[in-house]
């Protein structure tokens, strides 16, 4: 059995779920503070992969980065830097695609959290930054591991936007759902049933352990 | 010195009504502010704090302008040294008794002494849940005066404590009070509380 597109998944999920805590957590809490119909419509953007299929996600991902067009024109000539058909690509289309997993729970859990504890560490002199890095985020950790691991759970599952902006390149962009797809296509139920019940064991594992660590007092990371 | 000249608007359960106060407030005195629920009591010490805006006026604090509407003036509520005790407490869960002073000061002597004037040097290393609401007043408190500040706000500072507690933690903040000549003020919704104890009033209707 070929585990490359097993690695590459894991690769891809780590990749993208690092990127989105260093990236989504920040933003996050920069959207749960106040309100403006700036941060309205920024969210309602970061919430679209949610409820847009993602072929669709994918087929816009594909035509903004050709190296035909526009923007992935520009990057393929400056940078030589190509997003369509390679690993990058994937992580770019991941990132993208998964930040409504991020910055979802927790943006909703900073802002459960009372005001007047941000209040109290700024009349002892704190910047908002101290006051988000020592009062704020200890104070969310069920929801910060909730958001990691539905991120890398969910990354894991990609299927629509990678196969349109990666294809099927074994060992570069030939993901364990879209192995479990080409086996299948191949007839050949045996690998599509080993790669789909390694898919499951570590997302089932995932989610046990989430219970695990917050005591069984974790929201659910279904939602 | 500190002056207060202000108007800020209420949200009311009938319409809208406006604070309006203006009063100077002596160096290490101590007010209290009484009235109603709802008559702006805890907006008036979150204006003060910079927590949030009047409308309209100034505050001026030892010749310090803090906030001022016409110079467009709004000193953030880090920079105006002031130490507030919230209502509900508002201590974090994630630190320990001795982690919330050491949040605000450096000076581990100070810290020892404000452990000490709250009976809470025993209980050093327990979170704010495994206090007693009495003990998590006084932490409160502790926390408010941990950074020295010239103007404490205190909102309903003791309403959780019984009374022997109360008037023990009271005799000995007053001294604290007075040695570092913190002016204070005091928010508490009963008439008779604090009396003998404060040296002025202030009644919002």
């Amino acid at each position: 059995m070929d585990l490359s597109p097993i690695w590459l998944t894991l690769k891809l999920a780590g990749i993208t779920t690092g990127m989105l805590f260093v990236v989504g957590v920040p933003f996050a809490w920069w959207l749960s503070t106040g309100r403006s119909f700036f941060k309205i419509i920024i969210e309602a953007i970061i919430t679209m992969p949610l409820v847009l299929p993602p072929s669709v996600l994918g087929f816009y991902l594909l035509l903004a980065f050709s190296p035909q067009h526009g923007v992935g024109k520009w990057l393929h000539n400056t940078f030589d830097v190509q997003f369509v058909f390679s690993f990058q690509g994937l992580v770019l289309a991941s990132v993208i695609y998964s930040m409504p997993f991020m910055v979802g729970p927790v943006k909703s859990a900073l802002q459960q959290l009372p005001a007047s504890l941000a209040e109290a560490s700024y009349t002892l002199g704190k910047s908002p930054w101290q006051t988000f890095k020592s009062v704020l985020l200890p104070n969310i950790k069920p929801s910060l591991l909730t958001a990691v691991v539905l991120t890398f759970a969910h990354t894991l599952g990609e299927f629509g936007v990678v196969l349109m902006i990666g294809g099927n390149i074994p060992g570069v962009t030939r993901v364990a759902s879209i192995a479990v797809y080409d086996a299948v296509e191949k007839m050949d139920y045996a690998s599509a049933n080993n790669y789909s019940l390694i898919l499951f064991s570590i997302t089932f594992v995932l989610v046990i352990a989430v219970f695990v660590f917050n005591k069984y007092q974790a929201k659910s990371p279904l939602g | 010195m500190i002056t207060i000249n202000i108007e800020k608007k209420l949200k009311a359960y009938h319409g809208q009504q406006v604070l309006r106060v203006n009063r100077q407030f002596a160096p290490g005195s101590i007010t209290k502010v009484y009235g109603p629920s709802g008559s702006g009591k805890t907006t008036f010490l979150k204006v003060i704090s910079g927590l949030t805006n009047p409308e309209r006026g100034t505050i001026k604090a030892d010749g310090v302008t803090w906030f001022d509407s016409t110079a467009k003036i709004n000193l953030s509520t880090q920079k105006r040294n002031i130490g507030f005790v919230f209502q509900q407490y508002a201590l974090f869960p994630n630190m320990t008794v001795r982690q919330h002073l050491e949040y605000a000061t450096a000076d581990v002597a100070w810290i020892k002494r404000l452990l000490l004037l709250g009976s809470l040097d025993t209980l050093e290393t327990h979170k704010p849940e495994y206090l007693s609401g009495g003990q998590q007043q006084r932490l409160a408190i502790l926390r408010a005066l941990a950074t020295r500040p010239k103007l404490l706000l205190m909102d309903e500072p003791f309403s959780a404590l019984d009374p022997k507690t109360k008037t023990g933690l009271i005799s000995e903040l007053k001294t604290i009070l007075k040695e570092l000549g913190i002016t204070t003020i005091i928010v508490s919704h009963n008439p008779q509380e604090l009396s003998g104890w404060v040296d002025d009033e202030l009644v919002f209707e």
